[in-house]
């Protein structure tokens, strides 16, 4: 046990070691790095500034080591743009992406959660393949195409909900039903596979046996044990959204992270792409190894496996 | 994992007279990628104005259909006035090279490290699948944004990028395939005959993977091509005034507010038509080709 929970912290770590290397090396082996360290228009002299400053002028591991330590210390350079530190950005926008995240799963779990049990209970029957056409759907539209017409209509057409922006819950409707549009799909699925599985497992047959009405054993004995992989997945999923709702925060003005990342394109200001991947990259690091130490913790089939 | 079972279950379930005949066979989707194909090849035929040049005299003209359209831009027209049934018919163009270009080179990288991988094993295989598993955990999409952010846009830096960043499904998977088939008969006798590691790693397990990786791309050609127009729509992916699929949802943001639905609804049409037929036709090769695949 101890040992699969230590080599588990171990491979963590290397994947971050691989992701600061993959990004340090990018960065210098496709141009210049002061060329993106300066404002766009700085003269030759600042950019020589530049190099010796951020030490760029000194070997590549020594680079790479001061490249880690101040990410370690939580040093993510400063926004060109704002003028302040990008992990204070970071942070200032992280409690939006949350609400944004947090109410797109519900979205997403409420139709997905249903419509996987329904799709199994039916299985082959219309509700499964109309669950299949509807996971299908879910992973071929781009979710910021959802948004764009969701505001045509819902915005333009019928003026019920505003088009952009936050701060009420009315904001939030459209682009959280976005986000949770393609993550509906995978959840659906996810539940559909799991609760066959279950469906076709002994202790469910002695449900049957035992003569419990078929919507007590579907309802309490079936569905309870098919969920933990669903909420697994939502767990992830969720860090997994507040790093992939770039694209629907640019639609609806969203301020999350996702609109930092695009004002850090827009503005040339790439202290804060770097710091907004480095922060996504390691969180969903984390979150496997937390959900894989977690696993093995209720599962003893997983460390003895190991 | 019990190897020998395994020739028996996919030979029972490869039916090739069922395969020919075409049980199933996406008819439409097949059609609908073989219109884009064919649009994206003959665009310069087919487009009724040049894409890339407008008049601000006729911006945002509407389809011909509604009032104030006219037959001469049948589609409408987008903000600078450019024709946007001309921009659709190319923009098929973008996505057609950018999308089979962006799976060949990932197949290519995966394919290549899952068989290296699957069949030296050892610390090669280690180092493969850890740098794999560390690339599988990053968002994709966001880090397709950082490179292109640093390389800048352009059609073939997004190739690059695409390529990159999708091998690792394919890795997995083919590596997964290896480990099976470098136990069965005809592998073992092809090194008992003396073949050197590369012969039989080129001449006898890549015929045997590479089904399995052409069902990959298909399902990947979808991912690819929503992944090329987000970037484009964020202003990283094809640099304007090319016409792209995604570029041009960019810019319909420009109407949207008015009401000026064409220039958002067409494009992304035509995307969704694009990867609903490609992961359509992804399922079916999967179930035919592939049984082993069936769980993906």
């Amino acid at each position: 046990m101890k040992q699969y929970i230590v080599r588990r912290i171990g491979y963590s770590f290397l994947s971050l070691f691989l992701l600061s290397l993959t990004i340090f090396l990018f960065v210098r082996l496709t141009g210049d790095p002061a060329s993106l360290l300066v404002e766009p228009g700085a003269s030759e002299a600042d950019m020589q500034a530049i190099r010796v400053q951020f030490g760029l002028d000194q070997p590549l591991w020594v680079q790479y080591w001061h490249f880690i330590a101040s990410f370690v210390s939580g040093d993510l350079g400063q926004s060109f743009y704002y003028r302040t530190p990008v992990l204070d950005l970071y942070f200032q926008r992280l409690p939006n992406s949350l609400i944004l995240a947090a109410t797109a799963m519900t979205f997403s779990l409420l139709i997905g959660i249903p419509s996987g049990i329904l799709a199994a209970v039916r299985v082959g029957k219309f509700w499964d393949n109309a669950g299949k056409v509807f996971a299908l759907m879910g992973l071929s539209l781009p979710s910021f195409w959802v948004g764009l017409v969701l505001i045509l209509f819902f915005s333009v057409y019928l003026g019920w909900l505003p088009s952009s922006g936050s701060g009420t819950i009315w904001h939030l409707l459209m682009p959280a039903f976005a986000l949770g549009w393609y993550f509906a799909a995978a959840h659906m699925r996810l539940t559909r596979s799991s609760m066959l599985e279950v469906l076709g497992s002994e202790y469910v047959k002695l449900a049957r046996l035992k003569g419990l009405p078929e919507a007590m054993v579907i309802g309490k004995h079936a569905f309870k044990n098919a969920l933990i992989p669903v909420i697994t997945l939502a767990g992830i999923n969720l860090v997994v959204m507040i790093n992939v709702a770039v694209v629907v925060e640019t639609v609806f003005a969203w301020p999350g992270i996702g609109r930092l990342l695009y004002e850090g394109i827009t503005f040339r200001d790439f202290p804060i792409v770097q710091g907004v991947v480095v922060i996504g990259g390691a969180m969903i690091v984390m979150v496997n190894l937390f959900v894989d130490i977690l696993y093995a913790l209720i599962d003893p089939r997983i460390r003895l496996e190991s | 994992m019990s190897v020998t079972t395994l020739p028996a279950v996919a030979e029972a379930q490869y039916r090739p007279a069922a395969f020919w005949r075409g049980e199933g066979f996406p008819l439409i989707p097949v059609l609908i990628l073989l219109l884009i194909a064919f649009v994206a090849i003959f665009a310069d035929f087919l487009a009724p104005h040049d894409p890339q040049v407008g008049s601000l005299a006729r911006r945002f003209r509407p389809p011909a259909w509604q009032q104030g359209g006219s037959m001469q831009y049948l589609l409408g027209t987008d903000h600078v006035g450019r024709d946007v049934l001309s921009r659709l018919i190319f923009g098929a163009r973008v996505s057609m090279i950018v999308g089979l270009a962006a799976v060949l080179v990932a197949g290519t990288i995966g394919t290549l490290l899952g068989i290296v991988s699957g069949y030296l094993g050892g610390w090669v295989d280690q180092v493969i699948m850890r740098v794999t598993d560390t690339w599988l955990a990053l968002p994709a999409l966001t880090f397709a944004i950082f490179l292109a952010a640093i390389v800048g846009p352009s059609e073939l830096n997004i190739i690059v990028i695409l390529g990159g960043v999708y091998w690792t499904r394919y890795a997995r998977v083919i590596r997964g395939e290896v480990l099976s088939l470098k136990e069965r008969e005809f592998v073992r006798l092809a090194i008992v005959a003396g073949c050197s590691r590369r012969v039989i790693m080129w001449r006898h397990i890549l015929p045997n993977v590479i089904n399995s990786a052409i069902v990959l791309a298909t399902l990947m050609l979808g991912v690819v091509i929503v992944t090329e127009a987000s970037l484009s729509f964020l202003g990283v992916g094809v640099p304007p005034p090319k016409p792209a699929w995604g570029l041009m949802l960019a810019d319909g943001k420009k109407g949207l507010m008015v009401g000026y639905w064409w220039l958002t609804v067409l494009p992304g049409l035509c995307i969704m038509l694009m990867v609903l037929s490609a992961n359509l036709l992804g399922d079916w090769l999967r179930v035919k080709l592939d049984p082993q695949l069936r769980q993906l």
